[in-house]
């Protein structure tokens, strides 16, 4: 691959001592030979690429799940996961991009479809006949678990309550992301619930979707035009000095980092997006530090498994979710130190990584039964994650948002709604 | 004592001995050739690896610029996995002013070296990384040439010719007969250095090809000719960083040009005379000349990772030269000593470039015929060399090989991808005395380690090797292995592949011992890299250090007074006063 300026991260490749840490921490080669590792395919195999030979030299790196533990394991800084995402984009250009992950890429607008019509599009997704076709026809694991579109999505419930929502000098822009706007709304009104709780108005502003999808199935003229739309709606606001805060893990870190990164887009406008941007639980953490953050919690006594995703670590904002949960009282929090739940975003929905994804989450699902028949859900920070972590073992996985707004007395952790 | 009797003997087994000993032998002449170590170990096996258009040479020297683009356009047929045609750019930098760039053009018009000028856009688009202040760029048909593999390749179609080829052997003295006015060189007084054996070769004709020892070889006939070693020092950076070859257009001076080959890229090269082809030490002003030299082609290149740092040894021949070494002509040297020297027999042919080799072969041959009588014409401008059905080189081509086989789990060089099979048949089938030689049949330990994993791993092999397989010594020119493969993971899957290959020579199997192996190759990998020993390099020599030092204490090795014919060479060099054991 051509080297387009040092700052790209193809140029990292240099940083690598080839002393096999992440080789041996990756998690999908530890499951399966398909994939040779991230040493091999990464800074190695990246200085055997280059633009217009015969052949792309390898495909192997396909198998990379973009699950990031490399980057986090790597004591020199490669940015490996993001060399094989390129190294994906380049094979892309050449070989051009199946439908299916075109579609699973483009998740945002198959969201909105489906949202249009939402008992419909669940019947249509959700029956055996179809998931049977999907599986054969486009390759769309059987297995994994699909989410199922709302009755109202989050913005239809924003303006609903717009009444009763919160107005204040204090102010927060709420980035919520494809998921919590179609899927899961109850994970947006718990978010919201807690800001509110706070003190703080929430603005939502006009959003899209943040391109990870787009970027993991190789599309990145496309994901380029995705975050030029976030970078021309969010940055109004970052540069007003209000906080941009989200819930799902893996979208705020893209707009945080992956996003300029891979796609090269280090303009000012990105760069003050970047820095505007935080993590719920990070931005919550900050309010303790300020002794802002809200006390009043009600005990919830249950043991939770709780696993910090890849996507989350990658952040490097350490496990703040983790912190201000186990402030809890009651709360049996068992954290997780399994590597990948295997799920890593859209990989698991592709039927030659059905298994490896099952496999690869085997060590976190040993981890939640070892915890005993006592335990009830799990919780983890990332949507896709979740929905994986569920299939994996057979058990409800809420958001720590949700935990944290049911200790505030403001959720049903059942019903998945306010109470 | 052993005694060999040819025609042709041809001292020196770099690029232009090795094409002495092909045409010769494709010609019909009996050919005998020596080299002291291994095959291009050499200049041939430290330049710059460019396969040059003559652009360099259009205005200062328009005889070599004419000659290099004639054989450029050979070689490509001739040698063509051994070439990747990466195109080459003179750019005009800021600090290029004058009216070069117009004599350039003129220059490659006279010459016949096809230029094009393009668009700075142009260029950019395909070399992001240029220096946006270049004001024009004109475009040469540049490449890239791997010389071992090449060197290699020519020497396997002189054997399949019927030459023999003797590595580790070495000349110590010329055989010389006749009086004054009638002498006449009959061979030479040669020494098997792995084996400390002393044969004798009598030949018709001898033809010195030594390059830059060209002198020290001449005065084992006494007499002496002016060849001038003029050192010059390159600079690896870890990855390609480009991939056309970029040159400043300017005349010919310092650390002016940048050859992406394999998987690195080189700056180079300084130009400096020395007293001495032998030891060639690295200065520090060297490498930091490289490196603001390849800033103004290359804006940050001197802050990304540099893998390692070599120096090789021009040749220049000059007759009554008195000048700085920059100046000697490129042109190469073809001396007649009948005529020069009145001794019959012998020939000397230096100077020249890699890019010229055939040529300069072909010339050779010629004069030797004017002695011997004429044979078959010559005919290496229209054949081709075992391997060139692979077609010209690309750079990912072991990856893709590795990964269409499914060799990942092969790899013991993983830097460079050298896998188990290619190993093994380089060892069973190439005369092999150090890992080094490994290194320049199949580029183990060449990439960012250095050597770092490779080495106890290659070692490895090599002694489980030498004692579990029987041998029966190779018969010369029948087991040849095909070379023209050995860099190809594909080619050299299994042992399957190798079956019928003949295990290693008894004699052979005796030189081995796996601590020298270790630590001659340490000790090699380690030389080339002292030079440049900051930042990620740095970095990797301590993981690497604590590997050998820490783990396995290889300063503390046995058998420490053991040495091999290069010991010497790797230990000397650029640690003058270095020693790998621990002082007593
Ligand atoms: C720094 C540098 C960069 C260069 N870059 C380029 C380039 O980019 N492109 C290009 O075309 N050219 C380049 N050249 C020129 C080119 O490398 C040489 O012209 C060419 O390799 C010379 O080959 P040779 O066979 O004549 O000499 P060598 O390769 O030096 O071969 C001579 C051989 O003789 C052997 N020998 C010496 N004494 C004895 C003995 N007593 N008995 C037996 N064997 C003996 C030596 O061991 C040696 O292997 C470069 C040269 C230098 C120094």
């Amino acid at each position: 691959m051509h080297t387009e300026s040092w700052q790209s991260v193809g140029p990292t490749l240099d940083e690598c001592i080839k002393c096999n840490i992440c080789a041996s921490y990756c998690p999908v080669a530890a499951v399966t030979d398909l994939f040779p590792g991230p040493k091999f395919v990464g800074p190695q195999a990246q200085r055997f690429r280059e633009n217009g030979q015969p052949h792309s030299p390898d495909h192997s790196v396909d198998y990379c799940s973009g699950c990031r533990v490399c980057n986090e394991v790597c004591p020199t800084g490669v940015r490996i996961t993001e060399i094989n995402t390129r190294a994906r984009a380049e094979l892309a250009e050449e070989h051009g991009i199946p439908l299916r992950n075109r579609m699973l890429g483009r998740n945002d607008v198959l969201a909105k479809l489906g949202s249009i019509v939402p008992g419909l599009a669940n019947f249509g997704l959700h029956n055996g006949l179809s998931r049977t076709l999907a599986d054969s026809v486009m390759g769309i694991s059987k297995g994994a678990k699909l989410p199922r579109w709302a009755n109202d999505t989050f913005a239809k419930w924003m303006k609903k309550t717009a009444e009763q929502r919160l107005k204040s000098d204090k102010k927060v822009v709420y980035y919520h992301g494809c998921s919590t706007m179609y899927y899961e709304p109850f994970i947006g009104k718990a978010t919201v619930a807690v800001f509110e709780h706070h003190g703080y108005e929430v603005i939502v502003p006009e959003q899209g979707c943040c391109g990870l999808p787009l970027l993991n199935n190789a599309e990145f003229p496309e994901a380029r035009k995705y975050h030029q739309r976030n970078l021309d709606w969010l940055t109004p606001y970052a540069r007003q000095g209000y906080p941009i805060v989200g819930t799902s893990s893996s979208c705020t870190l893209t707009l945080k980092e992956e996003a300029p990164e891979m796609l090269d887009m280090h303009g000012p406008e990105a760069h003050e997006l970047t820095m505007a941007v935080w993590d719920i639980f990070e931005w919550l953490r900050e309010l303790q530090e300020s002794g802002q953050l809200q006390t009043d919690f009600r005990p919830l006594p249950m043991v939770l498994p709780y696993h910090s995703p890849c996507q989350y670590r990658a952040h490097r904002i350490g496990s703040p979710s983790l912190e201000i949960m186990s402030l809890i009282p009651e709360l049996d929090i068992r954290e997780s130190h399994a590597r990948c739940c295997g799920g890593a975003g859209t990989y698991v929905y592709k039927k030659e990584k059905y298994q490896i994804a099952m496999d690869v989450g085997a060590e976190l699902f040993d981890f939640v039964k070892e915890q005993g028949a006592e335990v009830t859900m799990t919780s983890c920070n990332s949507e896709t994650c979740r929905w994986h972590i569920e299939t994996g073992t057979d058990l409800p996985c809420r958001h720590p948002i949700e935990i944290l707004a049911a200790a505030y007395g403001l959720y049903d952790l059942d019903t998945r709604d306010l109470v | 004592m052993k005694r060999i009797d040819t025609e042709i003997l041809v001292i020196g087994g770099g690029a232009t001995g090795t094409g002495v000993a092909w045409d010769a032998a494709l010609r019909g002449y009996r050919v005998v050739l020596v080299e002291r170590r291994d095959l291009t170990h050499g200049t041939t096996g430290r330049y710059h690896g460019l396969l040059h258009s003559g652009g360099r040479y259009v205005v200062k020297d328009p005889v070599s610029a004419t000659e290099c683009i004639h054989e450029n356009r050979i070689l490509r047929k001739t040698h063509t996995h051994c070439i990747e045609d990466t195109g080459g750019f003179f750019v005009v930098t800021p600090e290029d002013e004058g009216d070069y760039p117009d004599k350039f053009v003129a220059g490659c018009a006279a010459t016949g070296v096809p230029c094009n000028e393009i668009s700075l856009k142009e260029a950019m688009r395909r070399e992001p990384l240029l220096n946006p202040r270049i004001s024009r760029v004109f475009e040469v048909p540049d490449g890239s040439a791997d010389s071992f593999l090449a060197t290699h390749a020519t020497a396997q179609a002189a054997r399949m010719a019927g030459a023999q080829l003797l590595n580790y052997h070495q000349v110590t003295g010329l055989i010389i007969e006749g009086g004054d006015g009638e002498k006449r060189v009959v061979g030479a007084h040669v020494r098997d250095v792995a084996r400390g054996e002393d044969l004798e070769i009598r030949a018709q004709m001898t033809i010195s090809a030594t390059g830059a020892w060209a002198n020290v070889v001449a005065h084992m006939a006494g007499i002496s000719i002016s060849v001038i070693p003029g050192k010059g020092t390159m600079v690896a950076m870890n990855h390609r960083v480009l991939n056309t070859v970029v040159n400043r257009c300017k005349m010919p001076a310092d650390g002016d040009i940048i050859v992406p080959v394999h998987t690195v890229a080189v700056i180079g090269t300084t130009d400096e005379r020395v007293a001495d082809p032998e030891n060639l030490r690295i200065e520090p002003w060297e490498v930091q000349l490289m490196l603001e030299e390849g800033e103004k082609l290359v804006p940050g290149i001197s802050r990304a990772r540099v893998v390692r740092a070599w120096a090789g040894v021009r040749p220049l021949y000059q007759e009554d030269y008195a000048g700085s070494s920059r100046d000697a002509t490129r042109k190469f040297a073809l001396l007649d000593h009948k005529e020069r020297h009145n001794i019959d027999g012998f020939i000397t042919i230096t100077g020249g470039k890699w890019t010229t080799f055939r040529l300069m072969a072909e010339k050779t041959v010629d004069m030797a015929t004017s002695y011997l009588g004429e044979r078959k014409p010559c005919i290496t401008a229209t054949s081709s060399v075992p391997g060139v059905d692979q077609g010209p080189y690309w750079l990912g081509h072991r990856l893709h090989e590795i990964e269409e086989k499914k060799l990942q789990g092969q790899l013991v060089c993983e830097c460079e991808l050298v896998t188990r099979s290619m190993l093994e048949n380089a060892v069973r089938q190439n005369p092999t005395i150090t890992l080094d030689d490994l290194r320049r049949d199949v580029r183990l330990g060449m990439g960012p380690c250095q050597g770092g994993w490779c080495t106890y791993r290659a070692v490895g092999i090599v002694h489980e090797m030498t004692v579990s397989e029987t041998g029966h010594p190779a018969e010369s020119g029948t087991a040849e292995w095909d070379v023209a493969y050995m860099q190809s993971p594909a080619r050299n899957v299994s042992s399957s592949a190798s079956a019928g290959a003949p295990a290693i020579p008894d004699d052979e199997r005796a030189l081995f011992n796996p601590n020298l192996l270790l630590r001659d190759f340490l000790q090699e990998r380690w030389k080339g890299v002292t030079p440049i020993l900051w930042g990620q390099q740095l970095k990797q020599e301590r993981l690497d250090e604590l590997i050998y030092l820490s783990v396995m204490n290889v300063d503390h090795l046995p058998d420490r007074d053991l040495s091999s014919p290069v010991t010497e060479f790797y230990r000397y060099d650029t640690t003058p006063n270095g020693n790998l054991e621990a002082p007593e």
